[in-house]
């Protein structure tokens, strides 16, 4: 046969030592970008976090950044009051269309509703609050002015984490091993009890994760709540009043604060940061220990 | 032909004019044993598992040796460390020595690459590349330092030739190698690793995921292979072995680690076991 | 028996019960989308025209189109790629390839990218100012709003790419390995052409990804309209468009449709698009395997 002979002349593995190189480099970099947003973040925050005790962030009287008081506990409850509604809505409606799809509905139907959902998680949050804005507002604002307010965010919101809760509830039930559901229903369970005595415990910890990856995302959402919940520094008495969440709030003073109130913007986005690492951290050890 | 003088890859590739799978003809290489691989003392963990203990065995130049034996006890892991995959495996311990041509395998100098240019290796389910026919060959060419596209053809044509394959495909080279049956994919593996121009090749019951017809196809291919290179093939199928084989290994597991019990002639193995172990396996007492 | 029987017909009812209410959650959910679609059909529709797509905005985007934006729109999107995709799929391929599930350096890496993919946009957003427009001197640029979308989008490529990698059956390796190639060229010509689909999904992924931010853009690229000139001035997004068409700019509305309307629209292409490329991918391998 005709051979040339040069692989024994040429040493191979320095390509591959060369490679590994270069995508360790690649990797590291990937990393670092985490790091560095820490960094800058803390950097950033550390005129008001080196100067005034964070106990004041909760004591102090009001949200006057310009006059140093830093109250953020109206828009921390503006955040938590329309994630928790938002969930409250969600929850039931994603896992409904999870069952759906999975169980309730023929092949070709849920293939057609599954796809919808994905597109729905597709649309961007601006188009969201542009709707909310100029639908939904105006809606409310006939039901009980000013429109622009807690409910308002809320069904946004809603409308946003849906798709997510519905998708990751969706693998968690596809996840379910076909004998649990062959065995319930030979024992004569009905549907509901399949899916309340069966399917649910199996799939109970994929679902949660699911529920505080929504959660993550709700909390973090920033332009479509900005859009339609008025943005006012209060504790809102009932679904009607206007709120400002933290995320939102950077937007709105981002564009005029200065020094030590630039400071504080930066505090509230690490304090954000914070919130969702521990969320997210929670549904990946949930997902690990769903493996293992 | 001289079977006395010593079958050496220079002897072969001066044979290669007028060869069309025929050293055969050449008569009994085996007639005089010349060890090619040398194992001493071979042991190999996973981890805490063992799963080869102290294995001893020299393999011949040109013969085919089946190693035989029930699931799990290491036919397998013996094969890959002989082209040294086990590198790929983690926390995979090798002790011991195996010698290729003379050479230790494992020492600093020597090149994972080359060694496994020289023994090639063939799985049980065939896995050609889900690329066209003609890259599966041309691509590990190409890494070994062929680049002449003329040159690269002549060496496909050749060992398309060799394995029986050259008439079916000759015309859809450039299909995906995924389109042609179990058999031929599995020829074409055989093909992909001759292309390489080894002296070794490793079989890892190349012909069980194969229908009957097939695997009677594959099964003649390697015996047509005798000779022109040397063959270790791992089998379940007792009668395959007898067949093909010149020498057989004998593994059996001892205290859940792979031990060989008995090497020798297939004859011998097959005809009068000296342990009767292998007389009870054989025999289809155990296993 | 009674008893036995009245549990029988409670079980009946709730089984009933669930269906009804699964049944309208889904058919609410479906209304709310085609409501979405529609509203902004008829409010976009009317006034998308082809002069709108090429035109420059005039009067603060009430007249005009959308041309300028566009051109921005792709521009952040480029810088964005061209930043994170060499390094996301290096990224990627020594995570899958090279480091085993066990090694630190893989755990690190996985692990900060994990944590990345959980931060708020507008986390980036202030990154974005604070490293690339103030600390590195970019300004209102959209490079700077480019590198900011990079690290959002960095954490989809990767594990996108790893898994798509990841699927690639072993026998492959192995047999590549026994023909002697190194593992260089086994990544090279081998893996990444098989998993050439998924890595186009996650692409595309990131793409939309990218489309759809406002927050981190907000402080980083920009809100000038203008045609920008070289990627160091300041370039409006799309979807910054639709946002400050719809808040700052009274009588903006029917712009802002528009645009929603082709921001929606590019959106879907492109995920109905990765849909596909995904589903082909796990048709092929099945065959595959």
């Amino acid at each position: 046969m005709i051979w040339s002979k040069r692989y024994i002349l040429f040493p191979l593995k320095l390509t591959d030592s060369l490679l590994q190189g270069i995508l360790r480099v690649g990797a590291v970099i990937s990393a670092l970008a985490m790091l560095l947003i820490s960094l800058f973040l803390i950097v950033e925050s550390w005129p008001i976090l080196g100067q005034i005790s964070p106990v004041r962030f909760f004591t102090d009287a009001s949200w006057h950044p310009l006059e140093g008081a830093y109250h953020l506990m109206p828009m921390l409850a503006g955040t938590l009051y329309a994630s928790a509604g938002a969930l409250l809505l969600a929850i039931p409606l994603g896992i409904a269309s999870a069952l759906f799809i999975v169980y309730y509905a023929s092949p070709r139907l849920a293939k057609w509703y599954k796809r919808l959902v994905e597109l729905l998680a597709g649309i961007p949050s601006v188009v969201f609050g542009f709707w909310g804005l100029t639908t939904l507002v105006p809606l409310i604002n006939q039901l009980h002015p000013p429109g622009a307010s807690l409910l308002a965010a809320i069904l946004i919101l809603t409308l946003m984490i849906l798709p997510t809760i519905t998708l990751t509830a969706y693998s968690a039930l596809m996840a379910v091993p076909v004998e649990f559901l062959l065995n319930a229903t030979a024992l004569g369970l009905s549907r509901w009890g399949m899916i309340h005595g069966v399917a649910f415990p199996a799939a109970r910890t994929g679902i949660i994760a699911g529920i505080i990856l929504a959660m993550a995302r709700a909390i973090g959402e920033t332009m479509a709540v900005l859009m339609v919940a008025g943005n006012v520094v209060q504790y809102p008495d009932g679904l009607f009043d206007p709120i400002r969440t933290l995320a939102s709030n950077i937007v709105l003073e981002m564009g005029y604060a200065m020094g030590d109130h630039r400071a504080m913007l930066f505090v509230s986005g690490l304090l954000l940061m914070l919130m969702l690492m521990m969320l997210s951290g929670m549904a990946g050890w949930l997902g690990r220990n769903r493996c293992a | 032909m001289n079977s006395n003088k010593p079958v050496t890859a220079q002897v072969i590739s001066g044979e290669k004019s007028g060869f069309t799978l025929g050293p055969l003809q050449m008569g009994p290489v085996c007639c005089n044993p010349q060890p090619v691989i040398e194992v001493e003392n071979l042991s190999l963990r996973y981890g805490d598992k063992t799963a080869l203990d102290k294995v001893t065995l020299d393999i011949y130049r040109g013969c085919i040796t089946a190693l035989i034996g029930p699931s799990g006890c290491g036919k397998t892991s013996f094969l890959s460390a002989i082209n040294r995959l086990t590198d790929l495996i983690p926390n995979c311990v090798i002790g011991g020595r195996i010698r290729v041509d003379g050479l230790d395998i494992h020492t600093a100098e020597s090149n994972v690459q080359a060694l496994r240019q020289k023994v090639g290796m063939v799985f049980q389910k065939p896995t050609p590349f889900p690329l066209s026919i003609r890259r599966n060959l041309s691509l590990p060419l190409r890494e070994h330092g062929v680049t002449r596209r003329s040159e690269i053809d002549a060496i496909s044509e050749q060992v398309l030739r060799d394995v029986g394959l050259w008439d079916e495909v000759c015309d859809r080279l450039d299909t995906v190698a995924l389109s042609l049956s179990g058999g031929q994919q599995q020829r074409l593996c055989i093909a992909r690793a001759l292309a390489l121009n080894p002296q070794i090749l490793l079989m890892d019951e190349p012909c069980s995921a194969l229908d009957p017809i097939a695997s009677g196809v594959v099964e003649d291919l390697i015996s047509h292979l005798r000779g022109r290179y040397t063959i270790v093939i791992v089998t379940h199928n007792l009668a395959q072995a007898r067949r093909i084989a010149n020498y057989a290994a004998f593994f059996w597991v001892k205290e859940r680690a792979g031990h060989l019990v008995e090497f020798g002639r297939c004859q011998h193995i097959f005809e009068s076991p000296t342990h009767q172990l292998t007389a009870a396996y054989i025999s289809g007492a155990r296993g | 028996m009674l008893k036995i029987n009245a549990m029988r017909w409670r079980h009946f009812y709730l089984d009933r019960l669930v269906q009804v209410f699964v049944y309208l959650a889904v058919l609410t959910i479906c209304a709310v989308f085609l409501w979405i679609l529609i509203d902004l059909l008829r409010g976009g529709f009317a006034h998308l025209s082809w002069n709108f797509l090429i035109e420059s905005p005039r009067d603060a985007g009430r007249a005009g189109g959308i041309g300028s934006i566009l051109v921005s729109t792709i521009l952040i999107l480029l810088v964005a790629l061209g930043a994170a995709l060499p390094l996301a799929w290096t990224t990627a391929a020594l995570l899958a390839e090279y480091v085993s599930t066990t090694s630190k350096f893989g755990i690190v890496v996985r692990y900060s990218l994990q944590v990345l993919a959980g931060v708020p946009s507008i986390v980036f957003g202030l990154f974005g100012n604070a490293f690339f427009s103030i600390y590195l001197g970019l300004g209102f640029s959209i490079l700077s709003g480019g590198l900011t979308l990079a690290c959002m989008v960095l954490p989809i490529l990767v594990s996108t790419a790893e898994a798509g990698l990841r699927a690639v059956p072993d026998s492959y390796r192995l047999s590549a390995a026994a023909l002697g190639m190194t593992r260089a060229a086994t990544l090279i010509h081998l893996l990444l052409p098989i998993a050439a689909p998924t890595l186009a999904a996650g692409l595309l992924l990131g793409i939309g990804r990218a489309v759809a931010e406002t927050a981190a853009l907000l402080f980083t690229s920009g809100y000038v309209d203008r045609m920008p000139g070289s990627l160091l001035d300041s370039g409006r997004a799309l979807a910054l468009h639709i946002f400050d068409l719809s808040m700052n700019v009274p009588g903006g509305d029917a712009p802002a449709y528009a645009s929603a309307l082709v921001l929606v629209a590019m959106l879907l292409c492109i995920n109905i698009f990765a849909m596909k490329l995904v589903q082909n991918w796990q048709r092929r391998r099945t065959i595959l395997e």
